[in-house]
């Protein structure tokens, strides 16, 4: 298991940045951390070894909530990384000093959504011919099977739904700057989620 | 904290005010092989845009009978230094109409008397902060961006 938690930011939007050699590079800019540890999990106790962290300013606790951390503070958003917790205990404190310019991390949060969207803009379907003759069919989603046999639409047929607003990760973005006195991250590329939104940082699963 | 005070912009003392219709002399650091040099480009800056990180100044010359635009970075660390070589005097903020214009009929006429102070191209008002401290506002006045 990793040793290596991962850490709870908030989206701030993109930007851009120049690098020495002159290139601009798109970097996502994240407010992540300081996170607070609030439990440490070990295999012993509870089956298995993780962590679990707090991060944000709550407006208000409820009553389990206000138990669950005490003093540790009004957490907002919690998360549990699964490492192995010995080298940390509750009440830690986690922040981008964990980064380092050039580390590769996924990304997880959740998707803007797109509501009841249609199979163009959900599966990429190509959508209909504009002329020869037709009608209404430019973004029509085409035959969606056979006819006798089977005699009904197969499980998995890609049609129109509801697309976006879910949990999505964006693997191995890599990490142009971490600032731990502002709780800054800028990552190469772009995250899930619109402005504002909560995401999860951990080191890259899949190698580099 | 807000995106915008994400990225801290470089102040560039070396690069003066300078405005649309202005003709002006750039210097750019270019990669030959394993060298580096500096290339100049020069010719009428028909467009500033604004914008923090994303500010650019486009320039337009006449190159062996060609018309050739080049668009600028001001935060760009290879842009090595802006020269003003002439002031012009124009109208208005982007003169895309040069491109429809020849020989003379492209010329602008040089701005000889300084430019009213609600005309001036200003920096934004975060890299000004950084800018050093000038008595008297003038036309020279080093500034961090246009």
């Amino acid at each position: 298991m990793l040793r290596f938690p991962g850490i709870i930011g908030r989206k701030l939007g993109m930007t851009q940045v120049f690098t020495d050699d002159g290139r601009r590079i798109g970097v996502t800019a994240v407010e992540a951390g300081p996170c607070i540890v609030i439990q440490v999990k070990k295999e012993a106790t509870e089956g298995y070894n993780s962590i679990q962290l707090g991060f944000g300013q709550a407006k208000r606790l409820n009553s389990p909530e206000k138990g669950r951390l005490k003093e540790l503070g009004n957490l907002e958003h919690l998360k549990e990384f699964r490492v192995q917790g010995d080298a940390f205990k509750v009440g830690d404190k986690v922040d981008v000093s964990l980064f380092q310019p050039g580390d590769v991390v996924d990304v997880i949060g959740d998707s803007k959504g797109k509501g009841f969207a249609g199979g163009v803009k959900r599966y990429h379907f190509k959508g209909g011919p504009k002329t020869h003759g037709q009608s209404d069919r430019q973004r029509a989603p085409g035959s969606i099977g056979s006819n006798t046999y089977p005699g009904r639409v197969w499980p998995g047929q890609r049609m129109a739904g509801h697309l976006g607003a879910r949990q999505a990760t964006v693997q191995r973005l890599m990490v142009v700057k971490a600032d731990a006195s502002k709780n800054l991250l800028l990552l190469r590329g772009a995250a899930p989620g619109g402005d504002k939104g909560i995401v999860f940082i951990r080191k890259a699963e899949k190698r580099k | 904290m807000d995106i915008k005070s994400v990225i801290e912009l470089k102040a560039r003392p070396e690069i003066p005010q300078f405005g649309p219709g202005d003709t002006v002399k750039a210097s750019v650091k270019v990669v030959e092989g394993d060298r580096e040099r500096i290339q100049a480009f020069q010719g009428i800056v028909i467009r500033v845009k604004r914008g923090d990180v994303n500010a650019t100044f486009t320039v337009r010359r006449i190159s062996s009978g060609v018309g050739v635009e080049r668009t600028f970075f001001f935060q760009s660390p290879r842009l090595e230094k802006v020269e003003v070589v002439r002031k012009g005097k124009v109208r208005r903020a982007n003169l895309y109409y040069l491109r429809g214009l020849s020989g003379r009929a492209g010329r602008i006429k040089e701005r000889t008397r300084e430019l009213p102070a609600e005309l001036r191209v200003e920096a934004p008002a975060e890299m000004k902060e950084e800018a050093p401290p000038v008595a008297a506002p003038s036309v020279e006045q080093p500034q961090t961006s246009a």
